[in-house]
């Protein structure tokens, strides 16, 4: 293991080439996320996190969206006196960005006075402004689900025509297409609200832990502050609740292993009053509950619980397996909120001096105090508005494919949002004139060359990091987001020197030790195959995954931190778990015998 | 038992009574009645040694002798020590002494399984300096007999009269009519696992976590040095353990026929394997924390685990010094305005 056989340094942007017959397929980005020669001064990093894979030429606008939004709170909303926004750029549809740090130390000055005008006032009144935005958000996702599917009607209805309108049915494709991506848009400014304020109020107790005692593991820290009735674990708790539902009505036989969700539904449906009644609770959870899509929220084909009810049935049929067997099925809210109280206290006693306990209040204050919003705003803002926007967007797709535009309602995600309002515009003028849309001669061959580049890209490794490294990253808001440190590239720049090790390393995030067979899980369709007893290896984590929480042993994840939602339901379900692995669904074999070290981040390949 | 004349069984005494029991005699004292499993047994108060000094003395002086010494004087006090190292162990306990301490070593017998006992020396000072000097730590171990255990009660008193221990005082100008020791004879647990135990880290002073270290067979393997031992880290209020650090462990050390300890190879299958199970290392914490209760503040334990019971004794506990003796800054200090301690975070200042 020669430390001299890698070179230390990251490649620049302008020596990393577009894949030679996917130049087209890159050239749909828009001119300024790609990168130029002037891109090589400046540091960046891939964000495997959000993107952790290539992006479609529509979903690029999740990118665009939200950095367009973190960065006006960072620079303009809040001022954060060390940062501004995070730049982005895309290449082989993998997206990486990079901070802008502020150095000057009369510029750090004069944006602490403006951010202690802004930020503290919404520390101050965080429990108001947060039920204010809480109101926002829902008004925005009313506002998204009171626009009409498109359709294009032979001849404009007569009563718009009595009526004296002055407006017909065309013009409103338009208006509907430009309110869901003005909604997308704004759902992003609502959800960097307070997310950077959020986490560096987190983060303060976290330094602070760290310092106080040198050896707690981050999750120790998260369990203080974590909250116990927190959205995130309302969906799972719904399908306990369903569970329950289904024994005490007496139609549990229904739920039968391995039956689709659709025959479940029909079964009962035909059962009787009991099973009615069943499908009236299930109509309750779903709304809003349902609307959890089963990843991160960055990528059209995350789909929601609402759309692919094999995901919750998966889970229910396993938890009324156990209401049967009598296992206590409860999350015990009050036994959790017992056992937080009595972890803080037992830190609380541990620190040296009362002064230092008096720093302990304040700071632990103030992260109980935001954490609703961290652990809140991804139901209202990633997975139930999201969910709207696509399968708006997918409403757009079934359409134009009706008009030729598409083989399918889903290729309307391989264009950008530019490309699509032309196509809306094509379809509309079209109708206006009576004659052909140029789109189904133009689109077709375009999609299915960016469909191919999608898939040379998803083979082609991409490096970690571009451009000079900095000798410091002091940049708050990439610290926070992504736990991108020093150390963090070095660690990058070293991979790969450990050759054929049989260990991975990620975050711990859920303590204990287990043996397994892994089960290599990448989407949702693949959930069925897991067994009673496997280990789950899958890319990204998310609570909508917690059903199957329910029937493994452990978790492996590609991507995610301690604080990353997987964890949080790992710890609760006391599993081990090893998250942001990096590779861990390409270095383990399906059906490998593997060890979790979840108390130390350490998953052993065995075998 | 009552307390005798010159002994006292470990329930009896506890920490108030140190300048009589020494340190080791009146932690023992202490965890037994805090409750913590302690090996029985019994401290020979620093009466006894007054006792042997003045039977000495009537025979040719001891203390007038040392207190004589010119502090330079290196040949005199090698001499002076070869010559009161021979008399203590030449001569005999008064009769009153002898019987008391062979009662309360039969007591011993009789109650435990095992005629086997330590027989550790006991200083009656705390101060680190003095406890740095030569022959107070003495320990024998595995002492099988009565007379064993009267020889080895004397040459604990006798280390007090070493060259290291004679030239110390010297140099420090004490009176010899100060110095005095007590010795602790307890059961000797016949260890398949034994170590040391710190209630904060030794290595960052963190006081949440507890450090465990051990290794197969008696104790005195680890606080030697003579094993690397597994190593664990066990988060005090949690339980989690982050580090589990498992050595080859090539020797362990096992009480020997005739009374010691021999030193012999781990069978080659554990020489890898944990020496403590998770149950254990719980247990472990469970008892570090009580003690640490008792005490307030974090304690250094030396603790075996016993061959055929299992069971968890503690051998020794001390308080912790080094990082208890640092000066330690807070963490942080209370702000006028909490929300002033974002700004370590959001100032650049990291």
């Amino acid at each position: 293991m020669n430390a001299q056989a890698k070179p230390r340094e990251f490649p620049l942007p302008s020596s990393v080439k577009v894949i030679p017959g996917t130049e087209r397929a890159q050239a749909a980005y828009p001119y300024h996320i790609q990168f130029t020669q002037a891109d090589d001064r400046k540091f960046w990093f891939y964000n495997s996190m959000h993107f952790p894979e290539p992006m479609s030429a529509f979903d690029m606008v999740t990118a665009e969206a939200a950095y367009c939004a973190l960065g006006a709170a960072n620079t303009r909303v809040h001022c954060l006196p060390t940062t501004l926004g995070i730049d982005h750029r895309i290449i082989n549809g993998r997206v990486y960005i990079g901070g802008n740090a502020v150095t000057d130390p009369a510029e750090i000055a004069r944006r602490t006075v403006e951010f202690q005008k802004r930020a503290f006032h919404y520390y101050q009144n965080w429990e108001s402004l947060y039920a204010q935005w809480k109101q926002k958000m829902l008004k925005l996702i009313e506002d998204a689900k009171a626009l009409p599917d498109p359709v294009l009607p032979e001849f404009e209805p007569l009563e718009n025509v009595h009526a004296g309108r002055g407006v017909a049915s065309n013009h409103d494709l338009l208006v509907t297409y430009q309110k869901t991506l003005e909604g997308y848009f704004r759902m992003w400014h609502h959800h960097f609200e307070f997310l950077l304020l959020g986490y560096g109020a987190y983060l303060t107790f976290f330094g602070f832990c760290k310092k106080a005692f040198p050896e707690i593991t981050d999750q120790t820290i998260a369990r203080m502050v974590a909250g116990i009735d927190a959205e995130i674990f309302r969906p799972d708790d719904e399908l306990r609740r369903l569970a329950r539902c289904a024994v005490e009505l007496n139609v549990d036989a229904h739920f039968r292993d391995g039956a689709a969700a659709a025959d479940i539904m029909h079964s009962l449906r035909e059962s009787g009053e009991a099973g009615r009644r069943w499908l009236d609770e299930l109509q309750v959870s779903r709304e809003p509950w349902f609307n959890i899509n089963v990843g991160d929220g960055f990528y059209h084909y995350h789909r929601s619980w609402n759309d692919d009810l094999s995901m919750p049935f998966s889970g229910l049929t396993s938890y009324v397996r156990s209401v049967r067997a009598g296992e206590p099925l409860d999350r015990q809210v009050g036994r959790l909120q017992d056992e937080r109280r009595q972890l803080i206290a037992d830190y609380r006693d541990l620190l040296s001096s009362d002064e230092e306990r008096a720093a302990y209040d304040q700071m632990i204050g103030l992260a109980h105090r935001v954490f609703p919003y961290v652990e809140g705003h991804k139901f209202y803002c990633e997975h139930w508005y999201t969910n709207l926007f696509f399968n708006k967007i997918r409403a757009f797709g079934t359409m134009l494919a009706g008009q030729g535009f598409f083989a399918s309602a889903e290729d309307v995600f391989q264009l950008t949002h530019y490309e699509l309002e032309a196509a809306i515009i094509d379809s509309m003028n079209a109708w206006s004139t009576g004659a052909e849309p140029r789109g189904p001669a133009y689109w077709p061959p375009i999609i299915a060359e960016r469909k191919a580049a999608i898939a040379v890209w998803a083979r082609h490794e991409t490096p970690p990091a571009l451009g000079p490294i900095p000798d410091v990253i002091d940049d708050p808001a990439i610290v926070m987001l992504w736990g991108i440190t020093r150390e963090s590239l070095d660690n990058w720049l070293s991979a790969g020197d450990a050759g054929d090790s049989n260990e991975l390393r990620g975050f711990a995030a859920s303590s204990g030790v287990v043996e397994g067979i892994a089960r290599i899980v990448k989407s949702v369709e693949e959930i069925s195959r897991l067994q009673d007893g496997d280990i789950l290896v899958c890319q990204v984590t998310n609570p909508t995954w917690a059903p199957i929480f329910h029937k493994i042993r452990a978790a492996v994840s590609d991507i995610g931190g301690s604080m990353s939602h997987a964890a949080i339901v790992a710890r609760e379900y006391g599993l081990p778990a090893v998250v942001g692995t990096g590779n861990a669904t390409s270095k383990i074999k399906d059906g490998q015998r593997i060890r979790v070290d979840g108390g130390r981040g350490i998953v052993t390949l065995l075998l | 038992m009552p307390d005798a004349k010159y002994i006292s069984w470990f329930r009896d005494v506890g920490l108030e009574d140190r300048p009589r029991v020494g340190g080791k005699g009146g932690s023992l004292g202490e965890l037994e009645r805090a409750g913590i499993d302690v090996p029985r047994g019994f401290v020979v108060r620093t009466e006894a040694f007054e006792r042997f000094v003045e039977a000495l003395e009537l025979q040719a002086p001891v203390r007038s002798r040392v207190q004589g010494l010119a502090a330079g004087d290196l040949d005199g006090t090698a001499s002076l020590a070869r010559e009161l190292r021979a008399r203590f162990d030449d001569a005999q306990l008064p009769p009153e002494l002898e019987l008391e301490i062979r009662k309360a070593y039969a007591a011993l017998c009789q109650a435990g399984s095992m005629p086997a006992v330590a027989v550790r020396s006991s200083a009656t000072t705390e101060d680190a300096a003095d406890a740095s000097f030569a022959g107070l730590q003495d320990t024998y171990l595995w002492v099988l007999q009565a007379d064993a255990v009267a020889r080895k009660i004397r040459s604990c008193w006798a280390s007090l009269y070493s060259l290291e221990s004679l030239s110390y005082r010297r140099r420090q100008g004490l009176a010899e009519s100060t110095v005095a020791m007590a010795v602790v004879v307890q059961t000797m647990v016949d260890a398949r696992t034994a170590g040391v135990m710190f209630t904060r880290s030794p290595i960052s002073g963190d006081r949440s976590v507890i450090t465990i270290e051990g290794s197969w067979g008696l104790g005195s393997a680890v606080v030697g040095g003579e094993v690397t031992p597994d190593r664990w880290v066990v988060a005090k209020i949690t339980g989690e353990i982050p580090v589990r650090d498992i050595s080859d462990k090539a020797i362990c050390h096992v009480p020997a026929a005739g009374g010691g300890v021999d030193v012999v190879p781990v069978e080659s299958s554990l020489r890898r394997e944990p020496c403590l199970s998770d149950q254990e290392l719980q247990s472990l914490r469970a008892i570090g924390r009580q003690v640490e209760r008792h005490y307030g503040r974090p304690q250094d334990i030396e603790w075996a685990v016993e061959r055929h019971t299992n069971r968890i004794l503690l051998l020794q506990s001390r308080p912790e010094t080094v990082w208890s003796n640092k000066d330690n800054q807070p963490a942080a200090t209370p702000a006028s305005d909490p929300l002033l301690h974002v700004m370590n975070i959001f100032g650049g200042q990291r």
